[in-house]
């Protein structure tokens, strides 16, 4: 069985600190939904008032529909996984799987049973005799899921599971945690401050900042259509062009910015609306790192600008380049390792180029990073 | 060894070495030894020691047990009574300790905020500043027949005539377990300290019940400082002089007294050299049962 879960104008307040603040959203049943935000946002609060270990000072927590308010973290169907999965280091890999099961009075041959079950979901068919600590970090995490699935949960909250494993085995788990949510089919609730992990897995995400949601969407709409400058650089990588509007057609929006002009779309509100822009108002126009490329015959495309470069950088599949238009502007962009870059020598002036379709022009905000 | 020396210097770690076998051979085991030595010889004045009589004998042993030989009883039932109800009451009194403790220790582990926990540690260890006898005498003061608890019950209209704490030995019980709270406290209050507190949320985010997530999370975890703390307070509660002195019935013999009859009153050092080592082995026999009930190792108790 799998449920709903809704927020309804959720605060949390710690004294006179909002570290959540007025959040509203919908995660459907059987969905895998990501709380995505930097570290301090208020993530981990917000789980906990899904989950039931502290109560919000205002708003509503729904699952399946009804009210949260005054149920325990025990009666709730929910369970969570922590951080730092909190697996019981006195027991065996069995007893911790089959620990919900126990409590509630389950015989042992029954509990045995069902944690063979589990260990056979998790591909650790054999294993339940071990102790905790002889398992590797990749074989911790899954009897923590399975832990957490034992009760049958109608909604699996998760804490940032993976960040204490090393890239590669984070890697593996991605895909393998969403395998697993397939097979269960329940609800998953998941927050990172990694986007990577957040859009390789979800249905959905959610980016939070300082306690409030900025923009709620499926993966690919919230990287191509960031509805606020944060967003716009907390996922993904982006080129922040501040500037001026000087003239506005339908969605297409002309903006000056450190002498180019440039021609880009009007970012979105919400999902069925975009920003209004008139002559002279302040603006950021974001165009991602991917979306620019060198100018020559094959590639000319509708805005083109100069700029210097300052460094490559070698990142494995990709190269980035580092360049300045001016002393206050630097443009990064990036090609995949294969592309000739033998004529980007230092400090030399390039023509680059990209597509107004690819640019978006947001009001003046806070980034992510600066 | 050559790492201790390496790492905290040659001057420093002759010093500990010289202190710690200072302390170990002279001021613990040759006395351990010559007590062990003195309980199998005769209570000899001191002229005729050293000399012919002067022989290995059980009978200090034997009187324990048989009691004198002008006696009519088969058995030294005084003795063997007031024994067996010093170890059963100090078992008592440690559970009781432990019962008493090991919600204050979790409290101050992981319920109170650290300003709240760093207060009652304090309030915890003032009281122990007054030596142990006045705070027997405290206490005498609080259960006496005139005390202050009978006078409220009586003012109150609660009870018509003074109940008397001292011959129920109430007192006794009171101020024995009053008197080595701290070393129950402390062990627990470290063993619980160290546990995650995630391990507490996720029992409970499980579905686990409190008494349950004691049972087991908690207790397993703590296991260590409870032994410990046990341990510590069964010793010293068998071998409290000075409570038992002050506030047991007068009908109620701590075998301490007797021991400290044997030494002092009746000059018969050898006898009571006998009877502290009878109390000694059975304190270790309680460490080793003690170790063996929690499965801790002697390491981890010491810790
Ligand atoms: N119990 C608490 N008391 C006071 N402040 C808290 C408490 N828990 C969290 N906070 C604050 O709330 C903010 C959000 O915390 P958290 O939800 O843990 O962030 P995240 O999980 O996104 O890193 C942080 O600034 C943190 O310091
Ligand atoms: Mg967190």
């Amino acid at each position: 069985m799998s449920a709903d879960v809704e927020l309804q104008n959720v605060s949390v307040t710690f004294g006179s600190f909002y570290a959540a603040k007025n959040v509203s959203v919908k995660i459907k049943e059987g969905e895998f939904f990501s709380f995505l935000g930097p570290s301090g946002c208020g993530k981990t609060t917000l789980l906990r008032a899904i989950s039931g270990f502290l109560d919000p000072s205002e708003g509503k927590v729904l699952i399946g529909g009804q009210d949260m308010a005054g149920i325990g973290p025990n009666k709730r169907p929910t369970s969570l996984i922590f951080q730092n999965l909190a697996l019981f280091p006195l027991m065996s890999v069995a007893d911790n799987i089959a620990f919900s099961l126990e409590v509630r009075g389950v015989g042992k041959a029954e509990r045995r049973k069902r944690a063979d079950e589990l260990l056979e979901l998790i591909a650790l068919t054999g294993q339940g005799d071990k102790k905790v600590h002889e398992l590797s970090g990749g074989q911790r995490q899954r009897v923590a899921i399975a832990r957490a699935l034992a009760i049958e949960p109608e909604v699996l909250l998760l804490d940032e599971p993976l960040s204490a494993l090393d890239l590669k085995l984070r890697q593996k788990m991605r895909t393998e945690l969403r395998a697993i949510q397939k097979r269960v089919g329940i609800t998953f609730i998941y927050i990172t401050h990694d986007q990577g992990e957040a859009l390789t897995m979800s249905d959905r995400v959610a980016v939070m900042n300082e306690g409030e949601l900025e923009q709620v969407g499926l993966c690919d709409d919230v990287y191509d259509f960031p509805h606020t400058p944060f967003v716009a650089t907390f996922v993904g990588e982006n080129n922040p062009f501040y500037g001026k509007v000087i003239s506005v057609e339908g969605d297409m929006v002309k903006v000056e910015s450190h002498g180019n002009i440039f021609s880009a779309k009007a970012g979105k509100i919400e999902d069925k609306h975009i920003h209004k822009f008139s002559n002279g108002d302040d603006v950021i126009m974001f165009i991602r790192p991917e979306s620019i490329f060198i100018k020559n015959e094959n590639n000319k495309l509708d805005n083109n600008f100069i700029a210097k470069v300052n460094t490559i950088e070698f990142e494995g599949n990709l190269k980035n380049i580092y360049l300045s238009i001016n002393s206050n502007m630097n443009v990064r962009f990036s090609v995949p390792n294969a592309v000739d870059t033998s004529e980007l020598s230092n400090g030399k002036d390039v023509e680059l180029t990209f597509s107004s379709q690819k640019a978006i022009v947001l009001p003046r905000g806070s980034l992510a990073v600066d | 060894m050559n790492y201790f020396f390496n790492k905290n210097g040659p001057l420093i770690s002759t010093y500990f070495v010289i202190a710690i076998v200072f302390w170990l051979v002279f001021l613990i085991i040759i006395p351990q030894l010559y007590m062990l030595d003195l309980s199998f010889r005769p209570n000899l004045p001191p002229l005729l020691r050293g000399g012919p009589d002067d022989v290995h004998t059980l009978t200090h042993y034997k009187y324990f047990i048989f009691g004198s030989e002008t006696s009519d009883d088969p058995y030294n039932y005084v003795d063997i009574g007031v024994f067996f109800n010093t170890i059963s009451t100090a078992i008592f009194v440690t559970i009781i300790n432990l019962c008493f403790c090991y919600p204050i220790a979790f409290y101050m582990a992981k319920v109170a905020s650290p300003n709240t926990s760093r207060l009652l540690i304090v309030s915890l260890i003032i009281p122990f500043w007054i030596n142990e006898l006045l705070r027997s005498f405290a206490l005498r003061i609080l259960f006496a027949g005139e005390g202050v608890i009978n006078n409220i019950l009586l003012g109150t209209g609660l009870i018509d005539s003074g109940i008397n704490f001292i011959a129920m030995d109430v007192a006794l019980y009171t101020g024995l377990t009053y008197a080595y709270i701290l070393l129950m406290i402390f062990p627990l209050y470290n063993a619980i300290e160290s546990l995650d507190k995630n391990q507490l949320e996720a029992a409970k985010d499980l579905g686990s019940s409190t008494i349950r997530t004691h049972w087991r999370i908690v207790i397993p975890h703590a296991k260590a400082g409870i032994a410990s703390g046990c341990t510590m307070v069964f010793m010293l509660t068998a071998g409290a002089l000075a409570t038992p002195v002050v506030l047991s019935s007068p009908n109620t013999y701590w075998f301490t007294q007797l021991i400290y009859q044997w030494f002092n009153m009746n000059d018969n050092w050898s006898r009571g050299s006998a009877y502290s080592i009878l109390l000694l082995t059975v304190s270790v026999v309680f460490v080793l049962l003690m170790m063996r009930i929690f499965k801790v190792k002697i390491g981890e108790i010491i810790r």
